[in-house]
């Protein structure tokens, strides 16, 4: 994954930002919980925490593998060590309207492109629809799990290009545009609870939905979030910082290699 | 022989009809090449299904390797089997739900159509994996359209004009509706047929059985040609009087993977990127299918 780094964090601290990100991620999952994992950094978290704090986190992958535990990170949602190392296997059309659609998942463990004040996922285009500066991979299964899942959980390296007032295009709904707006679209889960950033955590503001600071990293600044907002990012009375990785984590989190790669994912 | 439908323009074609190509009941185990000639054609609606296990490679190369042209590809995840396709010039629309190289990045060649129209120009019809997986469902069961809880609050439905709503008449909810797909061909990749024709896959066996279910003719690629399929834990068996064609193809879901035969390229995927990336270098790799015999 190539991202530039924030500045200073790994000299000063010996862990990197998007290490720091993976574990307080990962430290949100609770065991037990069965949660819809997304590919890429939502990925990387989930096992993550099955290898620490929650060995009986149930990961369930849109490819149809339900309980799956993988010990390797898969580059794909439907690589074969997902399939050999799952419960079972059902099908799309299954994971979908069996898993998914009735609320049976506690977590939908999401990323994307572009995030915006009231929590609303953009991973379709940048720009128009019809002549988009930035042509994304589109929905996946994301609108369905930020639809139905009971939370959900959105990891995201904080920058301002994707930290917006208001997304070029709503592919996942957030809070819509405003804190009832999910009961009128007859959305039934509750859902961003959560946005971890390789800076700090953003959670919606209980009367209007917009996503405030609430806590941050170890060596981050309030300025620093807010430089990388896109929007007056309001900072939460009891701002609390996040514990510094411990080594257990750090050490468990490196150990981890995707499959076909000699590379920390 | 069961069929269904009623003959009623507004219904739902027959499905397997296409079958009446082959007269007989049963699958015929032909050449790829054959089966692509005679099943794929100019303007067709074509699904090459396979959620990232058993994505049938080797049928895609061939259809480059025909030069079919003005294809609607129809596949959740376009994956690098369709960025082929589309930089190859064989489809001037797609319909789609996820289309990126997973846990790598941009699928190139459908972004330079999409952007230029190189080679061609493409139109796309967008959806969610939910409502892609719907329509397959709808399509399959001869019914017109699917119902699920989807969409809702979403910008797609303003653009893509195949999600609509519809009001439950039983309770008055309001639910996402997507119209089915029928392709006019599907194409399978499996593990094993055995010589009636009778296909069977298993793993992730994703939107395959719907896929083919839905589509007015099929064919089914598979690993390996065998007297008699051993039962397997979770596998999907395809009569062979559902598909149209059963052609060998070893290695042919390569650089994806075949459960129980060979694993996923993750490295040939990853380096797909430069060669998706440059004209060029795609034109270089071009021809080295379109030489392949």
């Amino acid at each position: 994954m190539s991202a530039e780094p924030v500045a200073g964090t790994q000299a000063a601290s010996g862990w990197t930002a998007d290490e720091m990100m993976s574990i307080a991620a990962a430290r949100t999952l609770r065991d037990g919980q069965a949660c819809f994992v997304g590919i890429g950094l939502p990925s990387t978290a989930a096992n993550l925490a099955r290898r620490l704090h929650a060995p009986r986190l149930v990961l369930i992958y849109e490819s149809g593998t339900l309980d799956t535990r993988p010990d390797e990170l898969p580059l794909s949602i439907g690589d074969g060590i997902l399939a050999e190392s799952a419960l079972t296997v059902v099908s799309v059309p299954e994971i979908f309207n069996y898993w998914l659609q009735p609320g049976r998942i506690d977590v939908g463990f999401l990323s994307g492109a572009q995030v915006d004040r009231l929590g609303n996922i953009n991973t379709t285009v940048i720009g128009e629809y019809d002549e988009p500066t930035v042509r994304l991979p589109g929905s996946g299964g994301a609108p369905e799990i930020a639809a139905s899942c009971r939370e959900v959980i959105v990891v995201m390296r904080h920058r301002m290009r994707a930290f917006v007032e208001r997304v070029d295009f709503v592919t996942s709904v957030g809070h819509g545009s405003g804190p009832d707006d999910r009961a009128l679209l007859g959305l039934r889960g509750a859902g961003p609870v959560r946005v971890i950033t390789d800076l700090g955590v953003l959670e919606p503001d209980p009367d209007t939905a917009e996503l405030v600071l609430t806590a941050l990293h170890q060596g981050i600044t309030v300025e620093q979030a807010r430089a990388e907002t896109g929007w007056p990012l309001q900072v939460a009375a009891d701002l609390v910082f996040t514990a510094p990785p411990s080594t257990t984590e750090l050490e468990t989190l490196r150990a981890m290699r995707t499959v076909g790669s000699k590379e920390i994912p | 022989m069961p069929h269904a439908g009623t003959g009623d323009a507004a219904a739902p074609p027959i499905a397997g009809a296409g079958r009446a190509h082959y007269r007989s009941d049963v699958a015929k185990i032909v050449p790829l090449p054959q089966a692509v000639s005679e099943l794929v054609h100019d303007g067709d609606t074509v699904a090459l299904e396979g959620f990232t296990h058993l994505i049938p490679f080797a049928a895609g190369h061939e259809i480059i390797r025909q030069r079919r042209r003005d294809l609607t590809l129809v596949r959740m995840t376009p994956d690098l089997i369709y960025d082929q396709l589309i930089g190859a010039g064989c489809a001037s629309r797609m319909v789609f739900s996820w289309g990126g190289n997973p846990g790598v990045g941009s699928l190139h060649r459908m972004r330079d159509a999409l952007a230029t129209g190189w080679p061609a120009p493409l139109e796309i019809e967008e959806h969610s994996h939910a409502g892609m997986a719907n329509r397959y469902v709808a399509g399959a069961s001869g019914l017109p359209f699917a119902v699920l809880r989807g969409y809702s609050g979403t910008d797609l439905p303003t653009h893509t004009d195949t999600i609509s709503t519809v009001e439950c008449p039983f309770t008055g909810e309001r639910l996402a509706a997507v119209a089915a797909i029928n392709p006019d061909v599907t194409i399978v990749h499996a593990q094993r047929a055995d010589r009636e024709g009778n296909v069977q896959l298993w793993g992730i066996t994703g939107v395959q059985k719907e896929a083919v279910l839905a589509a007015r003719r099929s064919l089914a690629t598979v690993e390996e040609v065998v007297d008699e399929l051993e039962p397997v834990p979770g596998a999907v068996v395809l009569p062979g009087w559902v598909l149209d064609a059963v052609s060998p193809a070893p290695g042919g879901a390569a650089p994806s993977y075949a459960h129980g035969y060979y694993d996923r390229d993750n490295a040939a995927y990853r380096a797909w990127d430069a060669i998706s990336r440059d004209r060029e270098a795609f034109t270089r790799w071009l021809r080295t299918i379109e030489e392949a015999a």
